[in-house]
């Protein structure tokens, strides 16, 4: 029997990687897939204290999630087109024009 | 039925100020003059109504709804008739349909819309006096003492285009409310004391009490309610706004100015005769104040040039009177008074109003004389009114006035005696130098250049072409300094106002003629119930009234009455000769006066430099401290100060705070994760 710890370390390093990639790579594709590993890395930390807690409480609450994780990327992608197409840029860097 | 009196002209006003208009002059001067009579009709009834009653009884009550109900507080909407309001309902109703129906020639002038604006406001003038006389507490008197100050400021401001019109209409309405702010404080020390403001409910609850020997309430509150007075009624020290006011339609100052509103405060004290009884030391201030007002008008008369500022003066003068008479007790000898000289003033008003009409708004005597010829219904009407003001006996004003001078005598007061014996001479003498300088002699033109225009007809040089512009000008061009000419004398509607009138100038004092010579003094006997509490029955009323001094048929003060009659009779005579004399006989003895007494007479034609003193002490320190303090300083650096740094302090923050939104994304989210970090991290290890 795997402890309860492990699984939640594993989620945190998941987590601390898609954070790390949100703030740190300079592709809006690579951020998107970075925000999708931190969503699945809290998708873990549920199952683990679904299964921890014994109910399906987790098991249900991920799929929520899932279901919108699915959203967020077809919306966020089809915002990575459509900015793409006017700005022939990925960088986040670039798009800095709504400021003081 | 009460509630009658003041609804018509209410309802001319009504009619008038919404649809006036669009109708023709003949429709609403008509009907203004119509509500007027209506009123007067229903005013003659309620009178019979009142005389069918025993004496004591003679009042009626009308309550229409209570007004004001809080706490111990309760003040209906109710009006009163008694023998005094009668009076009163009698002398606006009369007097002022009188006027109205001379209005209707005199501002025939006018276009159709400011016709009817005229008498819109002459009609809701008659309904806020009705209402003040009429009303049985001190908040309904006050509604319409406020209302006429309205209408008096409405109707001196009339013109409004002129602009010392407009300030005359100001200085009126901001005098006035000075002496509102004491008639407010006194209703306030009334009610503090009495616990009511009903007029009967505070006669009885004063009876009660011993009349007050030293200053106290009774005398701080009769005090303020005087002060109250003197704005209303032009008494020292806050009459300078009177003469200004003829700035206004002459036939408003006959009616405003010199028949009823300037009156209110001679009724006010009547009204409240027990209250003041028991405060004899605000009775001696009002005699003081009075004789000294009749006194320095009537020197400041005897000077000015304007025929309207002289009978300004002479009203002043005369409202002193009543005052004088107020003052020692003898509220019916000024009740009298004031009944008298509404008509005779009346009638010298609307004289003057003709003269001013049929000079086209020439006003200064100096720019008139000969007059008598071609103006002879004017003439004799004037003369009457003048003959009846200065006291010539049989008519009116000899009654009243002598029955003020005996009683101040019969009081204890020869000094005041004095000043109201001196003030007589005075009145003939000024009167009838204005008869003589406008009616007699030769036309003169002697007024230096730009002669003070009327602003209904246009200006006009000061040789008397007639305007271009007005309605007659083409049938009387009249030419240079010619004493003939063709002038009109009153049309009809302002010469049967002008008859009626000087009718009732000599006539109106038939009623209060004195025991002494065979009278039964009928007004005296009629007002006594008004002037005594309602409980308090009997002989302290009848003292208080006045009516006992001629009633007891005591021999020795019949020969004093006959002598002191006798005196002022003379006194009369006296300053008519000395007029004659002057002004008719010696023309050079007066510009030698002017020239003995340069200085004397400087002092006179400012009027003592009083508007002057109040503006250095007054006006000019509160415009200082406007200036200054309210609006340099505290509007400009306190309130401005305020709205100006609070929007400057936000406006700082943010030029600091904007800097924070870069538009870059992730140094959005990096503060967003550095945030849930922090926060965690203090719950976790808190």
């Amino acid at each position: 029997m795997i402890p309860l710890s492990h699984y939640l370390i594993v989620s945190a390093v998941l987590f601390a990687i898609g954070t790390a990639g949100v703030f740190l790579r300079r592709n809006l594709i690579t951020i998107l897939l970075s925000i999708e590993i931190m969503l699945n890395a809290v998708n873990l930390t549920f199952v683990a204290f679904g299964r921890y807690a014994g109910n399906l409480d987790g098991q249900i609450i991920t799929f929520f999630v899932m279901t919108v994780a699915a959203a967020e990327a077809a919306v966020g992608l089809a915002l990575v087109i459509a900015l793409f197409r006017h700005r022939e840029s990925l960088n986040p860097d670039t798009f800095t024009s709504l400021k003081w | 039925m009460l509630a009658l009196i003041p609804l018509f002209p209410f309802l001319g006003f009504v009619v008038n100020s919404t649809m006036g208009r669009r109708l023709p002059k003949s429709v609403s001067g008509g009907l203004a003059s119509l509500a007027m009579l209506a009123s007067f009709a229903v005013s003659l009834v309620t009178v019979m109504q009142l005389r069918g009653l025993s004496p004591e009884a003679r009042a009626i009550e009308q309550t229409l709804y209570t007004w004001i109900a809080s706490g111990d507080l309760n003040i209906g909407l109710s009006f009163r008739v008694d023998p005094l309001s009668a009076v009163m309902i009698l002398v606006i109703t009369g007097i002022g349909s009188l006027i109205h129906i001379y209005s209707t020639a005199y501002m025939h002038d006018e276009v159709d819309s400011e016709f009817a604006r005229y008498f819109s406001y002459l009609n809701l003038f008659a309904s806020f006096m009705l209402v003040l006389v009429l009303g049985s507490n001190f908040p309904l008197m006050f509604v319409g003492w406020e209302g006429v100050g309205l209408c008096s400021y409405l109707l001196i401001g009339f013109w409004f285009k002129k602009k010392s019109a407009n300030d005359a209409g100001k200085k009126a309405f901001i005098v006035n409310r000075v002496g509102d702010y004491a008639f407010i404080l006194g209703m306030l020390a009334i009610f503090a004391k009495f616990g009511t403001l009903d007029f009967q409910g505070v006669a009885s609850a004063v009876a009660a009490l011993p009349v007050e020997t030293e200053f106290g309430i009774l005398s701080l509150a009769t005090l303020l309610l005087f002060i109250g007075a003197t704005g209303k009624s032009a008494q020292i020290p806050l009459y300078t706004w009177l003469p200004d006011a003829m700035e206004g339609p002459t036939p408003v100052s006959a009616l405003i100015h010199a028949a009823t509103m300037v009156t209110a405060g001679v009724y006010m004290i009547g009204r409240n005769a027990v209250l003041f009884s028991h405060a004899p030391e605000t009775l001696t201030i009002v005699a003081v104040i009075g004789a000294l007002t009749a006194l320095m008008a009537g020197t400041i008369g005897l000077v000015q040039n304007d025929i309207k500022r002289v009978l300004a003066y002479s009203t002043v003068s005369q409202l002193g009177y009543m005052f004088l008479a107020m003052g020692v007790g003898a509220f019916g000898a000024g009740i009298f008074h004031l009944y008298t000289h509404a008509f005779f003033k009346a009638c010298l008003f609307l004289g003057s109003g003709a003269v001013i009409h049929a000079l086209h708004g020439e006003q200064d005597i100096r720019n008139m004389g000969g007059l008598k010829k071609e103006l002879p219904i004017t003439y004799w009407t004037f003369l009457i009114g003048a003959i009846a003001i200065a006291g010539v006996f049989p008519l009116s004003g000899f009654f009243s006035k002598d029955e003020i001078l005996f009683e101040t005598f019969v009081e204890g007061h020869q000094l005041l005696w004095t000043i109201g014996a001196i003030t007589a001479l005075l009145t003939a003498t000024y009167m009838f130098r204005l008869v003589f300088l406008t009616f007699h002699g030769e036309r003169r033109h002697d007024a230096p250049a730009a002669a003070d225009a009327h602003g209904a007809h246009d200006t006009h040089d000061a040789h008397g072409h007639a305007p271009a512009g007005h309605g007659h000008a083409d049938d009387h061009d009249h030419g240079h300094g010619h004493s003939g000419g063709h002038l009109h004398d009153a049309p009809p509607a302002m010469a049967l106002a002008l008859i009626v009138l000087a009718i009732g100038s000599v006539a109106a004092g038939w009623i209060g003629i004195p025991h002494a010579i065979g009278g039964h003094n009928e007004l005296a006997t009629w007002l006594a119930p008004s002037f005594s509490a309602p409980s308090v029955a009997g002989e302290v009323a009848a003292a208080e009234a006045g009516a006992e001094g001629e009633g007891g048929g005591e021999a020795d003060h019949t020969a004093l009455e006959l002598t002191l009659m006798g005196v002022s009779l003379s006194i009369a005579i006296a300053g008519i000769a000395f007029a004659y004399f002057v002004w008719v006989k010696r023309r050079r003895i007066a510009d030698n006066m002017v020239r003995e007494f340069p200085g004397l007479h400087r002092l006179l034609l400012n009027k003592y430099y009083v508007d002057e003193f109040y503006d250095a002490t007054i006006v000019q320190p509160i415009k200082a401290v406007s200036t200054e303090g309210l609006w340099r300083w505290f509007d400009v650096r306190v309130i401005d100060g305020a709205v100006n740094g609070a929007a400057s302090i936000v406006d700082g923050s943010a030029g600091v705070l904007r800097r924070l939104q870069s538009g870059s994304v992730r140094a959005y989210a990096g503060s967003l994760f550095v945030g849930v970090v922090v926060i965690l991290g203090y719950y976790l290890w808190r």
